[in-house]
């Protein structure tokens, strides 16, 4: 299972994606992956510190999938977190 | 409507200093997350899926073109260029950043609003009839109670930590507007033999996982008296109301727990003992606030029904907009227009900026200057003249605010769900597109009548799907989206909690299963008078389920 750590951002409460460099990036492709226990509880120690330092809220680990280069949250929910809402909003 | 004293503009400033405050602390890392999270509640700043949600008070669904309008500067300036009306009268900014939160309090203070106990454990907005002080069948205006029940509740600090949130409603109307059996204490307004106010107290209704209509506790108290029976409610909940879990901390599982004749004898002894004190509302404070809610200067006129009429057979679309968008005024001549947010294909509530620019102005031109705003997640032009309703019609229908299906099947009350709300298991909004879009024909809409579909994303119920005549609830089965139906729910003076069709259905099914219920009523109704809801209470669920899932119910996930 490929996992990713995601949070929101504290100042405008963004999705945000942790990433292989340790900052946190709203584009769920920035992500740092990791498949397995020992590089997922690292990546959850990370969350953590970030989140003493109040840069983020809650970060967890989703799971994701990789489809052609891409990666794509395997739930509905972390789907829409990471693009969006699925309907128009605003246009009416 | 009212209007802020040197009191309220002290203490909503106060607020939202103390606010930014909070805010910068909590910016600068000083803060953490637990430590703040119950004081941004306190400030109506929720933390949703993709961003912080902001929910900004409309007191009893009262607003003023001239507020609509900063509600506007405000969704463009700080949020995305929109806003969602709410099942509270409320409205909701989904993009906020918290640094400008702060701001946006001080913008809303200028317009004398806030977002004071629109989340937490504490009274929330007090909700009313959108058409109070205007329909033909009122009793009484019960707004003047709604904000003497707001000032006694907001910022009260021994109701500050109830055990959960605490919802009043109130109608001053016989037909029920603000479904005040579903809230924890609801209010009706009657006359006595004398035509004298007093009110029936409801309690312990509510909706989430725990669907209960609310019981009369009292059937008549006198209005000077309703803070300290209210008072003696909330200390009886206060008490004993139960803060181990959360799913049973509502005042109607309090009441249920304990009957409401032992309910009634505890409120009973605390009343007695606060009774005829400091909460009796003395007779100059009434008049006080009442003079904020005098009927406007109305110019006197005489209703033209045979002119309407005529108008209305040159031209269908204005008739069938007469029809379901127009109910009678108090006043001779004057009419109260709703318009829909539920054009075909749009997000039930939402409204861009732009539009509510619009709106304001005719507001201003055809009503006013006043606003209402329905819990039903459509807005109200309160004051229009008769002679007025086709030029507004025609204006109307350039801004898409003239569908002709207020109380008609695609009126539909749909909250955020997972699109937005951190805590939905599915989609609203689709769904209701979904069906809006299949429901696109005027002269069937109009031919189907009075029907209600209330959608929800989740058990919390905030889109009312158990009180709807066709409820819909999105739950979550092995990770996919599923949708479950009630029928025969309603919230009217008659509320009722709808019953379980069978098994949820994926989304691309909802709009086929409400065909299938919709041809069963049409089939099985006496006669075009026979509504919805009659006809499901005279032939029963079975029909419907043989509707949509055929003769040997077929086994499905949900
Ligand atoms: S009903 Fe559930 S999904 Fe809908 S707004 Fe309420 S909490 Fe969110």
């Amino acid at each position: 299972m490929t996992q990713v750590l995601t949070a929101n951002r504290l100042d405008d409460g963004r999705v945000v994606f942790l990433t292989p460099t340790g900052d946190w990036s709203p584009d769920l492709n920035d992500a740092c992956t990791v498949s397995d226990d020992d590089a997922a509880q690292e990546l959850s120690a990370v969350g953590a510190l970030a989140e003493a330092a109040c840069t983020v809220i809650g970060p967890y680990l989703i799971e994701v999938l990789e489809d052609e280069g891409q990666l794509q949250a395997a739930a509905i929910r972390e789907a829409i977190r990471a693009a969006g809402p699925t309907v128009q909003a605003g246009q009416f | 409507m009212y209007r802020y004293d040197e009191f309220d503009h002290q203490l909503v400033t106060e607020r939202v200093e103390q606010f930014r405050k909070q805010v910068d602390r909590r910016l600068a890392g000083k803060l953490t997350e637990d430590q703040f999270k119950p004081l941004r509640l306190m400030n109506g700043l929720y933390l949703q899926l993709h961003a912080y949600m902001l929910r900004v008070n409309v007191p009893y669904g009262v607003l003023s073109a001239r507020q609509l309008r900063k509600l506007a500067d405000i969704a463009r300036r700080y949020d995305r260029g929109y806003g969602h009306f709410t099942t509270r009268q409320n409205i909701q900014y989904n993009w906020v950043s918290l640094a400008d939160t702060p701001d946006i309090l001080a913008d809303l203070a200028t317009v004398e609003m806030n977002a004071m106990q629109s989340s937490g454990n504490c009274v929330r907005n007090i909700t009313a009839d959108p058409f109070a002080g205007r329909a033909r069948d009122e009793i009484e205006d019960p707004r003047v109670w709604c904000e003497l029940i707001r000032q006694y509740s907001i910022l009260n600090p021994e109701f500050a930590y109830l055990p959960r949130k605490f919802k009043i409603a109130v109608t001053g109307a016989p037909n029920d507007r603000a479904a005040v059996g579903v809230h924890d204490i609801g209010l009706r307004m009657h006359h006595d033999a004398d035509g004298r106010p007093g009110f029936e107290v409801l309690v312990g209704g509510g909706q989430g996982r725990t669907p209960v209509i609310g019981k009369t506790i009292r059937d008549w108290i006198e209005p000077e008296e309703i803070l300290a029976y209210i008072e003696a409610i909330l200390r009886v909940y206060n008490l004993h109301g139960r803060r181990d879990n959360l799913y049973k901390a509502r005042i109607k599982i309090l009441v249920n727990a304990l009957g409401i004749d032992k309910f009634r004898e505890m409120v009973d002894a605390e009343w007695e003992a606060i009774r005829g004190q400091g909460l009796t509302v003395p007779e100059a404070e009434q008049a006080r606030i009442a003079q904020y809610f005098r009927p406007p200067a109305w110019a006197s006129l005489r209703d033209i029904d045979a002119e309407l009429e005529l108008q209305a057979t040159a031209d269908p679309a204005f008739g069938a907009w007469l029809n379901s968008n127009v109910s009678a005024h108090k006043a001779p001549g004057y009419a109260i227009v709703s318009l829909s947010l539920k054009a075909p294909g749009r997000e039930p509530g939402d409204l861009s900026a732009d539009k509510m620019d619009a709106v304001a102005t005719l507001a201003d031109l055809y009503s006013l200057g006043e606003l209402r705003v329905t819990h039903r997640q459509n807005l109200v032009l309160p004051d229009v003249r008769q002679a007025d309703l086709k030029e507004l019609f025609r204006e109307l229908v350039s801004l898409e605010l003239a569908t002709p299906n207020i109380g008609l099947l695609t009126d539909m009350i749909a909250c955020p769900g997972l699109d937005y709300c951190a805590l939905a298991n599915a989609r609203s909004i689709p769904v209701a597109q979904d069906i809006s879009r299949h429901f696109t024909a005027v002269d069937k809409l109009q031919e189907i009548g009075a029907l209600s579909i209330n959608i929800s994303g989740c058990m919390n119920a905030c889109g009312h799907h158990h009180v709807g005549n066709i409820g819909i609830l999105g739950v979550d089965k092995k990770g996919k989206e599923f949708f479950q139906i009630t029928l025969g729910g309603a919230s009217d003076q008659n509320a009722t909690l709808g019953d379980r069709l069978g098994p949820g259905l994926p989304q691309a099914e909802v709009p086929g299963a409400i065909e299938a219920i919709v041809d069963t009523y049409l089939a099985q109704r006496e006669s075009e008078q026979e509504t919805f809801l009659a006809t499901y209470r005279r032939v029963g669920i079975d029909p419907f389920k043989t509707a949509v899932y055929g003769e040997e119910p077929v086994r499905r996930v949900a």
